[in-house]
């Protein structure tokens, strides 16, 4: 019998400063060698869990622990935290925070330096270490110079040189795009499977994580676990929607055709499952679910034309780059990183000037405007709200635009509270904004820019480190300002945002267009996904293996339907 | 950017060779001789000395040319200062006086006056080179190890490789934050009234110090959960062993030192008369 | 959380804190300057940053922030420290940490009182550093005429006593208000 790793016995823990146990109850087993997932939704527990693995409980976040809890073989209040990191080895969330070293070589090389390893074996091992992960080449290069998966692979390497028992891997896909992201996964499980190590991944980006194989699944919910089960298992089951973490789409689809999920029709994998009988019933649910797009025409509001800029010369990040927006539109910008897509929209907004070409905004050109003068009519929302929020107060915040516009005191209260009520932050208006979940806080910089009634509100990766939940309530709420005639472009690299959200999808690569159309059209463009580091969706895959021979309309008439049912 | 400010660029020269540890110890006792000494004769020599590392080390002067025309005119605007608040003040040090023209009203320029200036001028002039060619040359990978092998503490010393690995996020952090700032109205140029400028500051300063302090607990949870401060010590990565060379420039550098010491107080003074007392 | 940094001298909070503080500090240092109106006095609020994190962080880390911030703000933008300022900058953040150990800001606290402490302990620190200490060492190391560096000193330090009396403070306050207990808070029709 295997080796128990890690041993949760009735385990309870309550932060210092909350009146209620974040954790209760937990008992859970994990083995030696054995890769779990971790899956719920933000606020589920799932990430002090972690914390309690890796130590940072109590020894960075103090509070009370109950039952017990046992890290290879030892009571974890028994051991120290440096104990503890020479078993469990933690690769966090947020990459540039992890990455502490100078250059990729020092920052494997960190936990080596801390234990005071001679030079020569350091070396060695280091070498080793980024060999394993892939990063060797990059010895030398500062994190400035990095992408976020080499950031991430860093980070692994990091941790790999030292030897632990246990990797625990902390929402690793949050700040990667969908390609990387699923080279990541292929890597964990590489690592894994070479070194035999227990690993655990806390995620809840279940399809994506699925990529390859898990041995369990453990879902939590509001602190307590509500499932530990094979994946194929937990698939079949009803659970997850419960807990408002989202299946494979590719099983969404399956279920809106008819067709039944089990354990032995394989749903953990799309290029697994069984298909049989059933892709005649996709076929028919195909057929029978033709709603025609409503297509719609819009009049031009912002256009690009033959933009070229660089910030050093010789250099352009953006080529002679010709776009329109339409008036009343929903679009998304899509590109790996560096292919122009944050530069775009600050040319937009006038942070920088074009070398050449000209942005037009209802048929004027705007070039010689000032960026306080656009921002009257764009707005621009930041990907970290912290970036954009100056104020203690949310009142204070929201009305800080126009009190810089010299608005009388009623105008800016009438115009505050009416758009308070539009993102529904009119209950905490005067709470301060510490007191806001990240979501709410990111809807506070939203309605600090809409306050200002631009024409188009420009949104960095509107969804970024928000769960499945709070990701729904977002679009949605986008979505109504959309309907109320508001134009919204989106930058980002979230497929499922793309698919279901975005009217039109502009791909960026190199600094040119490399495509402007329909998500599902993008989407099912090989050679479009690839040079965005984009992803195939499963849906396309599954409309493939079915035999379907339209596969970007299937995706489409899936989005269309799911739409309907999701808004009932 | 990158253009305004000195950064390190790999290169193979002699100087580019010498260990982190070695330079900074170059730097720091150069600066410190060249603070104590006044001698004019110590400082010219060293001077001299200072630029046949500075033409060894092979840098580019386009790495440097902006930092240097941003010194060039600090240091032209501080002589000028100096003469206004203290025309006479050569007289005072060198107890002699020797007019060249009266100016007007209290400013008459002096041989004497002349001579403290250079002198001044030389003061800054012999620290330069090595100021420049130790920061052009030192890879900064190796400069916490360096400070660390120096007798700096170790966490101390790490201190401020993390210092240089965050400047350009910060700096980032910085741009972003400004910019949505100013896309909201937020203006912190003389447009602006005083009382409103300093408003606006806050409002950018607010957010890219809560993200800071952010920072600083997601870094610091990071490096605990990897061993930092576990041990009494800490061996370093990036770290080279001393060469012949690394004694060589040591031992030049301390011969110099000593000597423009002794040559300085050999008369009892720090500076160097040339003037026949009237 | 654990109250944070001010338990143990050298805790990898402060080590951290000293190595962002002093990025901040260049950073602030050399893109944070905003004119004031008086001829060539600038508001240098990179001394507001100075005065919060000593007061955060406690005396430790804002004499390294001081010294390690203005040696590589000097360093890198202008070819080589100025020493006799590098140490000011170092005091004003080692004074004012040390007179402010006792205000636990961390906990939301931040009233008249610690305001007025916070204040006089940044007057007493700006005053000694830039009134006292700069010149002195400009005169020591560089032989700089007495009246020309007291000025100088005079001007700066008063500059900076007024930034940090403003913006230090206002930056102070609105931290301690982000941390603020939130049990009390409830939902308003």
């Amino acid at each position: 019998m295997k080796k128990a790793v890690i041993e949760f016995a009735d385990f309870g823990f309550q932060y210092r400063a909350q009146k209620e146990p974040t954790l209760h109850g937990i008992t859970l087993t994990i083995t030696e060698g054995e890769k779990v997932l971790i899956v719920g939704p933000s606020g589920s527990g799932k990430s002090t869990l972690a914390h309690c693995i890796n130590g940072l409980i109590p020894f960075a976040y103090s509070g009370e622990m109950t039952g017990s809890l046992r890290i290879m073989g030892q009571e974890q209040q028994e051991m120290s935290i440096a104990e503890l990191s020479d078993r469990v080895g933690t690769v966090l969330q947020d990459p540039d925070g992890q990455f502490v070293g100078l250059t990729v070589g020092e920052d494997i090389a960190f936990r080596l330096e801390n234990d005071a390893i001679p030079q020569a074996e350091m070396l060695e091992k280091v070498n080793a270490a980024a060999i394993a992960v892939d990063i060797h080449e990059f010895l030398s290069s500062s994190p400035q110079e990095l992408s976020g998966g080499q950031k991430q692979k860093t980070t692994l390497g990091g941790v790999l040189v030292g030897d632990v028992d246990i990797l625990l891997f902390d929402e690793p896909l949050a700040s990667l795009d969908p390609y990387t992201g699923k080279k990541a996964i292929e890597l964990i499980d590489r690592v894994q499977r070479e070194g035999g190590t227990t690993v655990i991944i806390i995620e809840h980006r279940l399809e994506e994580v699925l990529h390859r194989a898990v041995d369990r699944i453990i879902v939590m919910d509001e602190g307590h676990i509500v499932a530990d089960l094979p994946a194929a298992e937990l698939l079949s089951a009803d659970l997850l929607r419960n807990v408002g973490i989202r299946e494979p789409l590719y099983l969404t689809a399956l279920k809106y055709a008819g067709c039944s999920i089990t354990p032995d029709i394989n749903p953990q994998h799309i290029d697994d499952v069984r298909l049989d009988e059933y892709a005649g019933k996709l076929k028919v649910w195909y057929e029978n679910n033709n709603i025609q797009p409503t297509s719609l025409e819009y009049p031009p509001l912002l256009e690009l034309r033959n933009v070229t800029f660089g910030y050093e010369k010789n250099r352009p990040v953006l080529q002679e780059l010709t776009l329109r927006i339409g008036k009343g539109e929903m679009l998304s910008i899509a590109g790996r990183n560096g292919a122009g897509k944050s530069t775009l929209s600050k040319l937009i907004c006038g942070f920088y000037r074009p070398t050449s070409g000209t942005i037009w905004m209802n048929g004027r050109d705007i070039g010689p405007d000032s960026i306080k003068e656009r921002a009257d009519r764009i707005g621009f929302v930041m990907q970290n709200p912290n970036h954009m929020i100056s104020k203690t107060l949310l009142y204070d915040e929201v009305a800080l635009g126009l009190i810089l516009r010299g608005a009388s005191v009623e105008h800016i209260r009438e115009r505050v509270h009416a758009i308070l009520k539009v993102c529904g932050l009119y209950a905490f208006r005067s709470w301060p904004i510490s007191a806001l979940s990240y979501g709410q806080k990111k809807r506070v910089t939203i309605a600090s820019i809409l306050v200002l009634e631009p024409e188009i509100i420009i949104l960095d990766e509107p969804t970024a480190a928000q769960d499945y939940r709070h990701y729904n309530e977002m679009m949605e709420f986008l979505l109504t300002l959309v309907n109320q005639g508001m134009t919204v472009m989106m930058i980002t690299h979230d497929m499922h945002l793309m698919l279901e959200y975005a009217q039109r999808t502009i791909v960026l690569a190199g600094g040119v267009k490399l495509a402007d159309d329909s998500p599902e059209r993008v989407l099912g463009d090989t050679e479009v996904v690839r040079s965005a580091n984009l992803k195939e969706t499963s849906l396309f895959t599954l409309a493939l293996r079915s035999g379907l021979d339209q596969p970007s309309e299937f995706v489409r008439r899936f989005i269309a339907y799911d739409r309907r049912v999701r808004g009932r | 950017m990158k253009a305004n400010m000195l950064t390190f660029t790999k290169q193979d020269s002699p100087i580019h060779r010498l260990t982190g540890a070695t330079k900074l110890i170059i730097f720091v006792v150069w600066s410190v001789a060249a603070m104590i000494t006044y001698d004019t004769r110590c400082l010219a020599v060293m001077l001299v000395f200072s630029l046949f590392p500075f033409i060894l080390s092979k840098v580019k002067f386009r790495d440097y040319a902006f930092v240097l025309s941003l010194i060039l005119l600090f240091f032209l605007l501080n002589q000028l200062a100096i003469f206004i608040f203290s025309p006479l003040e050569g007289v005072r040090i060198y107890g002699s006086r020797h007019d060249i023209v009266h100016l007007a009203g209290r400013y008459t320029l002096t041989w004497e006056q002349l001579f403290y200036q250079f002198n001044i001028a030389l003061k800054y002039a012999v620290v330069l080179p090595m100021a420049l060619l130790f920061l052009l040359t030192t890879d900064p990978s190796e400069f916490a190890a360096s400070l660390n092998r120096l007798g700096v503490n170790y966490k101390i010393a790490y201190s401020v490789s993390l210092a240089l690995r965050y400047i350009p996020d910060v700096q980032r952090d910085y741009e972003n934050i400004s910019f949505s700032a100013q896309a909201r109205g937020i203006d912190i140029s003389r447009k602006e009234k005083l009382s409103r400028r300093v408003k606006n500051i806050i409002s950018i300063l607010m957010p890219l110090i809560l993200t800071s302090i952010e920072r600083i607990d997601k870094i610091s949870t990071a490096m605990e959960l990897r061993g930092f401060g576990r041990k009494t010590k800490r061996t370093w990565y990036k770290t080279r062993p001393f060469s012949s060379q690394d004694y060589i420039a040591l031992g030049l550098i301390a011969l110099i030192a000593i000597a423009s010491t002794v040559i300085t107080f050999y008369d009892g003074s720090r500076f160097y008369n040339l003037f026949e007392p009237n | 959380m654990r109250s944070l940094g001010k338990q143990k001298v050298l805790s990898i909070k402060t080590i951290v804190a000293i190595g962002i503080g002093s990025a901040l500090f260049v950073i602030l240092g050399r893109f944070g300057s905003i004119p004031s109106g008086v001829p060539n006095t600038n508001i240098e609020t990179t001394y507001a940053l100075l005065a919060l994190f000593a007061l955060l962080y406690g005396p430790v880390a804002g004499l390294l922030i001081g010294l390690i911030g203005h040696t590589l703000k000097d360093a890198i933008f202008y070819g080589s420290p100025w020493f006799s300022w590098v140490i000011a900058s170092g005091l004003v953040g080692l004074i004012i940490g040390l007179l402010t150990s006792r205000i636990s800001i961390h906990d939301g606290e931040f009233g008249k009182r610690e305001l007025i402490r916070f204040n006089l302990a940044q007057i007493a620190a700006n005053a000694v550093a830039w009134f006292i200490v700069a010149p002195v060492l400009d005169i020591l190391i560089y032989a700089e005429p007495a009246n020309k560096v007291f000025t100088q000193g005079l001007i700066a330090g008063a500059a900076n006593i007024v930034t940090v009396a403003i913006i230090g403070s206002l930056l102070a306050v609105a931290y301690a208000k982000t941390r603020t207990k939130q049990g009390s808070l409830s939902r308003e029709a």
